[in-house]
This record gives C-alpha cells, sequence and structure tokens, in this order.
C-alpha cells in the first residue's frame, strides 16, 4: 500500500472517485450474467441469481432453473414455481420473487419460504411484464406492469396494500422505460412512451416534462433515481443525458455521449457537493460528474472486464461481475485530506507521523483538545467494519453505509445470517446495553422461529455457535423459556457447559429434579445445596426424602447440611434408610450435646445401644450400656464422696478413686468392667507413684506376682527421683530386663556384672555407654576384657 | 488483617472492610453478627465479601435470610485453588478434605482440585495423559483428571524418617511454619543463669529458598548430622579466609561475601539447633520402641495378634494420637485385624480415653483404616513383595531407592507413580487390582500442532495430586526420584493438604463435647 491514491480517479474540480475491489467472487455461475436474472440486496446485502432462459426461450423448460444466493451463504436450490420476472430483497433482506402471475414469493436469507402473496386477480390474464422492487422509508414496495399496460404497487410489502394506478392514456405498448419514485412519503411510477414523460401517483396520471430538457428527444431509453429517490437521471436515444431533481422541476445538467442501451445508476455521497451518475455499457463505465452551476459535466471511463451489475448504494455503486466485486465511490473528504498530495490536514499529519512511528494513536496529540471518544468510537466501528467485510461474513459496508444503516439494523442482519457467535461479539465489544445487544439478538434469534421442532432448533443453535467462548446457552434459553419454550430452553441448557448457569435457570423452570441431577453431575456442592434447599421448600418432606434417596450425593451433602444446621431432620433422615449404625452415632452424639441431666444422658445413651443393637454392632451397644453404667455410678460417686467424677473415663475415674484413697471402690470397678489385669496393674502404679504412697505400693508389687514385670516399678520410681524405693524393684526384675532396670538405678557395677553373665552383646554396650563417671573406670576395664574373653572363645 | 470472631468487629479507624472467608455456613453467621453489631455505633462502613476459592450461592442465601446480604458492596471470590508451597509443591489446604471425601462423601475439595487442575491446564497447557487410582480420582477425572491414594495408606501412620517429615511429626509445619521451643535457640553467654527465656515460640519458615534446608530437608535423619558437620567446617574455613585475605581486593571480596555467610552461619545455627532438639526425641527409648513395633509391622511380623506395646501405651495413657495410628497401621498391614484383637483394642481405648472415642473408632473404621479381618486372605505381603515397600538394606547416607524416607518402607503412592514412569502399570496389574478403588487412565487429545516430540534429554514433567493429602516423606521421596539421574521424569505435587500421620487422624477425630 505505498500509494493509496494510485487508483483515484480526479473528476470535476474537488472530488475523486476511487474504485476498488471488495472481493474477488466465488459463485459458480454456469450461465453468463447477462443470461440470469440477477438482484442485489443495498447495503452490501446478498446476491441472489436466477437464470433467466428457460422463459425467454418459451419451450426450454427441460433446463431447471436454479436459484442462487450468495455471499451471506450460499444456497440454491431448483426454481419450481412459475416463470419469475424479477427479483428484489426487502429492507429486512427477504427474497422477493415476482411470478409472471402476479404471484410473490418470499423467501428468507437462507432459502427458507416466508409466504406468498398475490399483486392482484387482474394479473392473472395479464401476466406480468416487469416488476420493481423499491425501498421506502416505510419499508419495501413491489411494483408491477401487467401485460395490459397498468401498473399496481405496493409501497409496503409487510403491510400489504395493492394500489392500482390510473390508466395512462393511450398507452399502446409497454413503457419504454419506467421507476418507481418516492417522493413525500407517497409511491409513485414515472414512466415514458416515445417521447413522453408520465406521471403516475394513486388518482391522476399526468403528462411531465423535465426542466430545461434539450429539444430533439425521441425517446427515453433509461432512467435511473438515486438511493434517496432525490434524483433522477433519464437518457435518450440520441446519447443525451438530463440529470435533475426527481421532481423534473429542476435540472441539475445534461450533456451528450455515444451510448446506447446504457445501464445507470446514481453514484454520489449524502451531502456531497458533487453528483454523479454512472453509465454502464458494453464493457465500459462511465462517471458522469455534473458541476454545481455549470451546465457541463465531466466524464471519467473505467473499463470493465467482463458484463457487470451495478447495485446503488448510498455513497456510491457496487460492481459485479462473474469473477469480482467491486465498490466505486467519491473519495470521501477525510480519506482526501489524508493523501492528496501535499495536504496538511491533521489526518495527513497523522499518517506521516504513523508512518514515522507506527502509531495510529500517536496522532491524537496533533489535535488540541480533542475528546477520545470519537477516537474510540471510530476504531471500533472501524473494528466492527472490518469484521463483517470478512469474506466469510461478506457484508461489505462502508462507514457512511453503516451510520446510515444502524448497529441495531447490523445486528439483526448477523442475525438473519445466523452469525450469532460474531453479532454477540460485536455488542459485546461494543458493550452495548443488555437490551439492545445480546438479548435482542437472541430474541430476534433462532428462539422465535416458531415453526421448527425444539431438538431441530437446538441442534441448530448448537452447530452455529459450537463452543464459541463467550456465548452463553443459558442466555439463549433463558430468551427461550422467556417465549414461552420451556423445552427448547432445557434442551439448549444441554449445550451449556457451565452447571452454574444451568441449574438457577431449570429452577426457575420448576425443573427442580432435573436442576438436582445436573448440579450433581458438575460435582460443584455448592450447585447441589442450592438445589437441595429450592427443593426442600418446594416438595413435601415425603418426596423430598424419596428424591434424595435416588441421589445418593445428594444425600449425603444434605446430611452434612443438617449435621450442622438441622439436627433432627439428620435423625428422620437415618430413620428413613433404616441406617442404625448412624442413629446410634447420631444418639451418642446428642447424649452429649443436647442433654444436660444424667437421666436424659443416659436415655438417650439407651436409645444409641438399641440402635446398635438393631445394627447389630454388638460391640457398640455393649460399650454404650458400659457408658451408661459408668455414667450412673460416676453420679453415685459424686454423691457418696463429692469431687468431679462425670465424664471421666473409666481408667481416669479408677485412677481417681485411688489418688482419693478409695482403693476398695476401685477395685471394685475394675472388677465390675472387667479391667484387664495388665492395664489395671500400670493404672495402680501411676497413681501409687504419684501419690508417693511408696508403702502402698510395695504393698501393692507384692500382692502377687506382677503382670507388667518389675521394670514399670523402677522406671516410675526413677521418675519421682525415689532412688531408694527404685533399688527395692531392681532386684525383682527378670533377667532380660534387669540390666536396664540396674542401669537405671544407676548400679553400673552390677549391671556390668549381669551382662557379663549374660554373655549379651548388646547389653554390654549399654553398660559401656552408661560408664561415664570417673568411677566407672574399673567397671569400664572389666566389660573390655570380658569381651576380649568372650571373642577368644 | 484479623481472624474471624464473633460479636463486634474490632475498633479500627477504616472504611472499608473486607471479609476473606471460606464458603462455610457457620462462618456466615459469624460475618452476619459482625456486621449486625456494627451497623448500631459509629459511621457506616462498607463491607466486601471475598470467598475463597469459590463463591457460593448457599452462604449468599444465608446471609440473605440473615438480613444482612444487602451490606455488603463487592460479593467475589478469590480462587485460590492450588497454593504454590515450594517450586515443586502445590497444596489446596483444606485440612477436611481426606475426611470429607471418605467419611461423608462430600465431594466440595473434589470439586476444588478439578478446578485448580482446569486452572492449572489452563496456564500451562492440556495435559495429555492421565493416570488415576481410586474412587475419587475417577469422580475428579469425570470433572477434569490425576492421582490419588484411595490404598488407604500405611504410610501415614508410621513416622516418616526424613528430616523434614520428623520436624512436621514432631512440632508440625503450619503453612511451612514451624515453631520451636525457644531454649535451644538463646544464644549461650556467661553469668545468664537462663532466666529470662524467651517464652515465646520461635518461629521459622522453612523452605527450598534456604539453601541448606533445601539441602538437608528430604535427607534421611541419620545423614543430616554429617552434611550438618560438613557444612559447619566449610563455613569456618570460608570465616578464616578473612585472615589470608590482605590486598584491599582480597578484602573488599571478602566482604561482599559476608552476608550471604553470614545468613549460612545464621542457617546453620537454626538447623544444629532442631537436628539437637530432633535428636532428643529420636534417641529416647520410647521413640525407637515405637519405631521397631512399626517397622515390625510393615515387615509383618506379629500384625496378627495383640501387640504389648499398644497395650502398654494405652496403660500409660499415652497420646490417643499415637495409640490410633499405630492400631491402625498393624490393621493395614495384616488387612484388617481378627474381631478378637479389635474388639478387645477398642475396648481398651474406650475404657482409658473414654467412650465419647467410639464416634472416633466408628470414623476409622468407615475410613476402612481401622477394620475386622474379612474371610479372605491378607493381601498385604502381596502387595508389599510386588511393589517392594519393606527394604531392608537401606542406605540413609546415599540412599538408592526411596525406601530411605522411612528407614526401610517406600511409600506406596510413590512407588506407583515410580513404577508408572517405568515400566508402566501394565506390569502391576494384578496388585492394582487388590488395593481399593478402580484405576485408569485417560488421554486428552492435544492439537497436533501442539505435540512435541520431547528432545534427548528434556524431562517428562508428571504433575501428581494427591487427593486426600500428601505427607513430607511422600514429597521427600518424588523428589530424590525428580533428582535420579536416569529417571527422565520431574515430580510437580499436588495436593488437597500437607500433612502428617497425626493431623490426619485428627482429621477423623470427633470429639462430641
Amino acid at each position: 500500500m505505498d500509494c493509496y491514491t494510485a487508483n483515484w480517479n480526479p473528476l470535476g474540480d474537488s472530488a475523486f472517485y476511487r474504485k476498488y475491489e471488495l472481493y474477488s467472487m466465488d459463485w459458480d455461475l454456469k450461465e453468463e450474467l447477462r443470461d440470469c436474472l440477477v438482484a442485489a440486496a443495498p447495503y452490501g446485502g446478498p446476491l441472489v441469481s436466477l437464470l433467466r432462459k428457460p422463459w425467454r426461450k418459451e419451450k426450454a423448460a427441460s433446463v431447471t432453473a436454479v436459484l442462487e444466493i450468495y455471499s451471506a451463504s450460499a444456497c440454491l436450490w431448483p426454481w419450481k414455481s412459475g416463470p419469475v420476472v424479477s427479483l428484489g430483497w426487502s429492507a429486512e433482506e427477504e427474497l422477493l420473487c415476482v411470478q409472471e402471475d402476479g404471484g410473490v414469493l418470499v423467501y428468507g436469507l437462507h432459502g427458507d419460504f416466508r409466504r406468498h402473496f398475490s399483486m392482484g386477480n387482474e394479473v392473472l390474464q395479464n401476466r406480468v411484464l416487469d416488476a420493481r422492487i423499491f425501498h421506502t422509508e416505510f419499508g419495501s414496495g413491489v411494483a408491477i406492469l401487467t401485460g395490459a399496460h397498468r401498473f399496481t404497487l405496493s409501497a409496503n410489502v409487510s403491510d400489504l396494500k395493492l394500489r392500482r394506478m390510473p390508466e395512462v392514456p393511450g398507452l399502446q405498448g409497454a413503457p419504454t422505460c419506467w421507476t418507481a419514485l418516492c417522493q413525500d412519503r407517497v409511491a409513485h411510477i414515472l414512466l415514458a412512451v416515445g417521447p413522453d414523460l408520465y406521471l403516475l401517483d394513486q388518482s391522476a396520471c399526468s403528462a411531465v416534462t423535465p426542466f430545461g430538457l434539450a429539444p430533439g428527444v425521441s425517446s427515453f431509453l433509461q432512467m435511473a433515481v438515486s438511493f434517496t429517490y432525490r434524483h433522477l437521471a433519464l437518457f435518450t436515444d440520441t446519447g443525451y443525458i438530463w440529470m435533475g431533481t426527481a421532481s423534473l422541476k429542476e435540472k441539475l445538467c445534461e450533456f451528450n455521449c455515444n451510448i446506447r442501451a446504457p445501464r445507470s445508476r446514481w453514484c454520489s455521497r449524502p451531502r456531497s457537493k458533487e453528483r454523479a451518475v454512472v453509465v454502464a455499457w458494453e464493457r465500459r463505465l462511465m462517471v458522469g460528474v455534473m458541476r454545481p452551476r455549470a451546465s457541463s459535466i465531466l466524464g471519467g471511463l473505467f473499463v470493465l472486464d467482463e458484463d457487470s451489475y451495478l447495485v446503488p448504494e448510498l455513497d456510491g455503486v457496487r460492481i459485479f461481475s462473474r469473477s469480482t466485486h467491486e465498490f466505486l465511490h467519491e473519495v470521501p473528504v477525510a480519506s482526501e485530506e489524508i493523501f492528496k498530495i501535499a495536504s496538511m490536514a491533521p489526518g495527513a499529519l497523522l499518517l506521516e507521523a504513523q508512518k514515522e512511528y507506527e502509531a495510529a494513536s500517536f496522532g491524537k496529540c496533533f489535535l488540541d483538545r480533542f475528546p477520545p471518544d470519537s477516537f474510540v468510537r471510530m476504531c471500533q466501528d472501524l473494528r466492527v467494519l472490518n469484521a463483517i467485510r470478512d469474506y466469510h461474513i461478506g457484508i461489505p459496508l462502508t462507514y457512511s453505509q453503516y451510520k446510515q444503516l444502524t448497529i441495531q439494523v447490523l445486528l439483526d442482519r448477523l442475525v438473519l445470517r445466523r452469525l450469532y457467535p460474531l453479532a454477540i461479539q460485536i455488542c459485546e465489544y461494543l458493550r452495548l446495553p443488555e437490551v439492545q445487544g445480546v438479548s435482542r439478538i437472541l430474541a430476534h434469534g433462532p428462539v422465535q422461529q416458531k415453526d421448527v421442532s425444539d431438538e431441530d432448533v437446538a441442534r441448530a443453535i448448537n452447530q452455529k455457535l459450537g463452543d464459541t467462548p463467550g456465548v452463553s446457552y443459558s442466555d439463549i434459553a433463558a430468551r427461550a423459556y422467556g417465549c414461552g419454550r420451556t423445552e427448547l430452553a432445557i434442551k439448549l441448557l444441554e449445550y451449556e457447559p457451565r452447571s452454574g448457569e444451568q441449574v438457577p435457570l431449570l429452577l426457575k423452570m420448576k425443573r427442580s429434579k432435573l436442576a438436582l441431577s445436573k448440579a450433581i453431575e458438575s460435582g460443584d456442592t455448592d450447585l447441589v445445596f442450592t438445589v437441595l434447599l429450592h427443593l426442600k421448600n418446594e416438595l413435601n418432606r415425603g418426596d423430598f426424602f424419596m428424591t434424595l434417596r435416588n441421589q445418593p450425593m445428594a444425600l449425603s451433602l444434605y446430611r452434612q447440611f443438617c449435621k450442622h444446621q438441622e439436627l433432627e431432620t439428620l435423625k428422620d433422615l437415618y430413620n428413613q434408610d433404616d441406617n442404625h449404625q448412624e442413629l446410634g452415632s447420631f444418639h451418642i452424639r446428642a447424649s452429649y450435646a443436647a442433654e444436660e441431666r444424667i437421666e436424659g444422658r443416659v436415655a438417650a445413651l439407651q436409645t444409641a445401644a438399641d440402635a446398635f443393637y438393631k445394627a447389630k454392632n454388638e460391640f457398640a451397644a455393649k460399650a454404650t450400656e458400659d457408658q451408661m453404667r459408668l455414667l450412673r455410678l460416676q453420679r453415685r460417686l459424686e454423691d457418696e464422696l463429692g469431687g468431679r467424677f462425670l465424664d471421666l473415663s473409666l481408667h481416669d475415674t479408677v485412677t481417681t478413686l485411688i489418688l482419693g484413697g478409695h482403693n476398695k471402690r476401685a477395685e471394685q470397678l475394675a472388677r465390675d468392667f472387667r479391667i484387664p489385669d495388665k492395664r489395671l496393674w500400670w493404672l495402680k502404679l501411676t497413681a501409687l507413684a504419684d501419690l508417693e504412697d511408696w508403702e502402698e505400693l510395695e504393698k501393692f508389687s507384692k500382692s502377687k506376682k506382677s503382670p507388667i514385670g518389675y521394670l514399670p516399678f523402677v522406671e516410675i520410681c526413677m521418675k519421682q527421683h525415689n532412688k531408694y524405693e527404685a533399688k527395692k524393684y531392681a532386684s525383682r526384675v527378670g533377667p532380660e530386663q534387669k540390666v536396664k532396670a540396674l542401669l537405671l538405678v544407676g548400679d553400673v557395677a552390677q549391671a556390668a556384672d549381669v551382662a557379663i553373665e549374660h554373655r549379651n552383646e548388646a547389653e554390654l554396650s549399654l553398660v559401656l555407654s552408661h560408664c561415664t563417671g570417673a568411677t566407672d573406670g574399673a567397671t569400664a576395664d572389666k566389660i573390655q576384657r570380658a569381651r576380649a574373653q568372650a571373642q577368644k572363645k | 488483617m484479623f481472624t474471624l470472631k464473633g460479636s463486634r468487629l474490632p475498633a479500627a479507624d477504616v472504611k472499608n472492610i473486607i471479609f476473606f472467608v471460606r464458603p462455610r455456613l457457620e462462618l456466615m453467621d459469624i460475618i452476619a453478627e459482625n456486621v449486625l453489631s456494627e451497623d448500631k455505633r459509629g459511621p457506616a462502613r462498607d463491607f466486601h465479601i471475598l470467598f475463597v476459592p469459590r463463591r457460593s450461592l448457599l452462604c449468599e442465601q444465608r446471609l440473605k435470610d440473615l438480613g444482612v446480604l444487602g451490606s455488603f458492596i463487592h460479593r467475589e471470590e478469590y480462587s485460590l485453588d492450588l497454593i504454590p508451597f515450594d517450586g515443586d509443591l502445590l497444596s489446596m489446604e483444606s485440612e477436611g478434605a481426606f475426611k470429607e471425601c471418605y467419611l461423608e462423601s462430600d465431594q466440595t475439595s473434589l470439586y476444588h482440585a478439578a478446578k485448580g487442575l482446569m486452572t492449572l491446564q489452563a496456564l500451562y497447557g492440556t495435559i495429555p495423559q492421565i493416570f488415576g487410582k481410586g474412587e475419587c480420582a475417577r469422580q475428579v477425572a469425570n470433572m477434569m483428571i490425576r492421582m490419588k491414594r484411595e490404598f488407604t495408606g500405611s504410610q501415614n501412620s508410621i513416622f516418616p524418617l526424613t528430616y523434614e517429615g520428623l520436624i512436621d511429626e514432631i512440632y508440625g509445619i503450619q503453612n511451612s511454619y514451624v515453631k520451636l521451643p525457644p531454649e535451644k535457640f538463646v544464644p549461650k553467654k556467661q553469668g545468664d543463669g537462663g532466666k529470662d527465656l524467651p517464652t515465646e515460640a520461635k518461629k521459622l519458615q522453612l523452605n527450598s529458598a534456604e539453601e541448606l534446608y533445601a539441602e538437608i530437608r528430604d535427607k534421611n535423619f541419620n545423614a543430616v548430622g554429617s552434611v550438618l558437620s560438613k557444612k559447619a567446617k566449610v563455613i569456618s574455613a570460608a570465616f578464616e579466609e578473612r585472615h589470608n585475605a590482605k590486598t584491599v581486593g582480597e578484602i573488599k571480596q571478602f566482604v561482599s561475601q559476608l552476608p550471604h555467610m553470614q545468613a549460612a552461619r545464621g542457617s546453620l545455627a537454626n538447623h544444629t539447633s532442631i537436628a539437637e532438639l530432633i535428636k532428643d526425641v529420636t534417641t529416647s527409648e520410647d521413640f525407637f520402641d515405637k519405631l521397631t513395633v512399626e517397622q515390625e509391622f510393615m515387615s509383618g511380623i506379629d500384625t496378627d495378634k495383640v501387640n504389648s506395646y499398644i497395650e502398654d501405651c494405652i496403660a500409660q495413657k499415652h497420646p490417643l494420637i499415637k495409640v490410633l495410628r499405630l492400631v491402625c497401621l498393624q490393621s493395614v498391614c495384616n488387612s484388617g485385624l481378627k474381631q478378637k484383637v479389635l474388639d478387645y483394642y477398642k475396648r481398651e481405648i474406650l475404657q482409658t480415653y473414654g467412650y465419647e472415642h467410639i464416634l472416633t473408632l466408628y470414623n476409622l473404621e468407615k475410613a476402612g483404616l481401622l477394620k475386622p479381618q474379612t474371610g479372605g486372605r491378607n493381601n498385604y505381603p502381596t502387595i508389599r513383595k510386588t511393589l517392594r515397600l519393606w527394604m531392608d538394606d537401606v542406605n540413609e547416607q546415599n540412599p538408592t531407592d526411596i525406601s530411605y524416607v522411612y528407614s526401610g518402607y517406600a511409600p506406596l503412592s510413590v512407588r506407583l507413580a515410580q513404577l508408572l514412569s517405568r515400566p508402566g502399570w501394565r506390569s502391576i496389574e494384578e496388585v492394582l487390582r487388590i488395593l481399593p478403588g478402580p484405576h485408569f487412565e485417560e488421554r486428552q487429545p492435544l492439537p497436533t500442532g501442539l505435540q512435541k516430540k520431547r528432545q534427548p534429554g528434556e524431562n517428562r514433567v508428571t504433575l501428581i495430586f494427591f487427593l486426600g493429602g500428601v505427607t513430607f516423606a511422600e514429597i521427600a521421596a518424588l523428589r530424590f526420584l525428580s533428582q535420579l539421574e536416569d529417571g527422565g521424569t520431574e515430580y510437580v505435587i499436588a495436593t488437597t493438604k500437607l500433612m502428617n500421620g497425626a493431623s490426619w487422624i485428627e482429621s477423623l477425630m470427633e470429639k462430641p463435647f
């Protein structure tokens, strides 16, 4: 892009015209373009083509005509209805096919049949000779010329009111050319019969003469009305062109050229000083530019490679042929300012700056006090325009067309093309409010297609949207639900990957059970809880529990919830499941938490024990009964002895009794609860040592042979720093622990003797490691000697 | 920053108050109490609430029911799923994960694990291959994922013998900080009769950023001493250097190294003190006895009868957790205990520690840690032999196998990971079937553009996700595998909670009052 201006053609005083390629056409035309009926919708709309031949050469019907729609989505289908006279697009981008019998078939962008209407019974006999589809501020209109040379028009096809135009006096054959005009909100027909022009409105037919028309016109061949119906161009057989206002009351300019059988379109920018007409003939294209207040005209010539069609746009002409699709327009002032040679406009400086610094936004500082929002908005608009111009999308809008069309209409058109993700992305990019943006898209979107089955709509939406990031199936589903299509909403939710979005809507739609299984599927416990609490309020208790029963994960979660929040419900749940083990645990907990009085606690424990029996957990039941026994006993002890016994473990209870000197009771308790001998001995030993009741301890040690040996006695005495007592027991320690015991009481020498006697290497090392004091030198030597001796053997 | 407490908020002259909370209902009640008591006095404050790691509809409903939902200007979530603890270690730090999954069938933490993994994938790309073991892993993989312990790990009940493992077992590492008794850390001064010892616990941060710690953390404790003394020599030699520094340049160079050397000396002093503290414990007779019993169990000796050491522990009322760990270990190593033995233990525990522990015992049974032998044969020996869980000759100083972390026992989970990378699980199908829970393999196809051939010498990275928790010993073992030169696999560890045997069992305990 070294030279932006390479394709600029100067025309007139101050304007440049430029023609550039939008797309290369990829349509699969089998016939020449001139053999087809072609129509293109304005504002970069779709194209349609239909082979004209079969009706031209009457009995060649063996060739099946194929109707083809391009650009939005290539779709084609064989044409089965009657011969088509004219094709056109409505403002809503519906395809209107005017048939010879006056029937008009309306199709959607995807070739889906929408509706059918007739242009009047009269036409049935007379056939339609010609038809025009035109756009007014109310919508799109259709005008037909019948075989009886009468005109009928409807200014708005979506609110069909047929108006039969008055007869043109003395009209014998078909008019040489005609067009529909729209002035002061009323649609007219302007027709030329030879050198005469007539204007038809609802009530009358009046002959008109263009102001300042050069004399000598024998026939008008063509007339072109501008996009806004403001201007009109007339072509005569002599190559004379008259350009003026559509009212014919003012002439802008006129000029002569040598063109025959032209096709012409207006090509001018709104508010431009320049007016231009593009005239195409054969393979040439002439841009006729008129100069204000001057009657001369300049002609610029472009050569076309192929037969082409011209589509008038707001600010230019789209030209398409078999292979290319181009746009011809007057270069906008802003571009002109930027690229004109030696321009000093801010834009031009900016361009220079951008070349230097590679940063477009750098230029902002070239303008003083320039609010950034319009810069930002422009960047956004450009992005949008670029996005929709992409050949996959194929909407080549210019900036002025875009502004005229408005973003809302553009979004609608994207929706029509089922380009939902793009539409939604644009909404989000432009931060459009929900009402205008996403919801609108969805509202206008597929959800409203009532005639299609839920399954199909859901699948179609999914195919279109796929897993596009940022698309919320739940939003669409919510919309569907809003339209009363609950089933569709549920189907759509199937595609929603985020359960967090699925579940709330399902709840709203009162599909709580489905919501529950979705929540469980997701693994998101928070969601499950939410649904559960919802269900709990919605269902009666029995149903709720039944639902839970079928959903183990939900059940365990709900149990968790109840454990912290609703203990009573937890009990009911266990009861329902006959889960006696858990019921037992529940009552155990209750005996601690809920009950203060002994009686209450014992009762709770009794219930627990019963439950354990039912659960066939004999051990737990017995243990619980033991606990009840212990509780009662502790209570009695407190009453009789004072002090605190409640909630001590059995072990601690016995210890407390011993510490309190109630040996008899301790013994009794130990017997009652069958405390194993070994543990009882440990217990007594520890307790007596704590009391430092050495006398009792000795008595105890002699009561019978200790089941735990006597080393613990030694250890415990040493722990209380009573070496004297410890020594008493050291002698009674069994041989295998004797060394240890002797070392504990500090009798290294004797320990050495025993170890040597045992000939135990490990014991010898142990003793040796204790030989630290100065007095132990002899002992150490003794051990070393014994070792040496052992080794000799 | 304050911890969440009931009643009024601490007075402070601030406008904005932000609550960081786990989405739990009981916390909502506290917050509501805070907010309600706040409104009555003084200027209005703005409240915000940040849920970690996820917003909860349930909690918001509760706030709404309590009439305070409107008081919060922002209700957002702070998606803190996996908290990086070290270069190769991520944890969710959700204490209750094991209990929730195995006792209460509450999958909340599994869901968060899956979410966390999704985040990892979003950041580092799709994980192409997923292997898993266990029911919960299956669920996480269904929701998304990697690997898991359902084979209720015996390794948790025994004492790890790595340095870090021991610190954790004895003093408890909380969020990479450890609190230690202060006595050992007081610089010894003359005439300072040890009167005013600091009473506050010494708090140290432990992670691989500390050079010395990185070196010794995963070593068997028996090898730590020699490293420390070597280090001490190096450092004092370095300090001696100053006498050799003659020229100004040399002195300058020496001085520039000073901060580093001083840091090294400080860190050495700390770890020497810690090592001393640990040594006091590990050389005690009780520790030795316990270790002996554990190792006997692990190697399958006398696992089917009442163990007299456990009996004695109960009789002397040693901490309940210690007893429970030993009993559980015996049960696991024996594939369950004989009903008679089990009932005996249970009775002893109930009588000694109180009947309320019947709930805890039931929890342990429910989690499968404690169970009666149900016919069949004892599978543990098969598992032990096939997976080489017990190694008799362990080189603690220069380990060659992961079993060094427990001085003989190779953690099952880590052995599985090791076998997965080489030669693959197919070789141990049989054992995998014995271990509880299904094992599975999933592949997530990568777009062809993203598939790349590993360059020779480039290590495969394996992310191991321990659902339910991971111990420091397992981490040490995995780090050991990463370092093996011919291993070819680098391990990144993720888990629901860093834990040790004590905190694990503790999470399963229930105190009704």
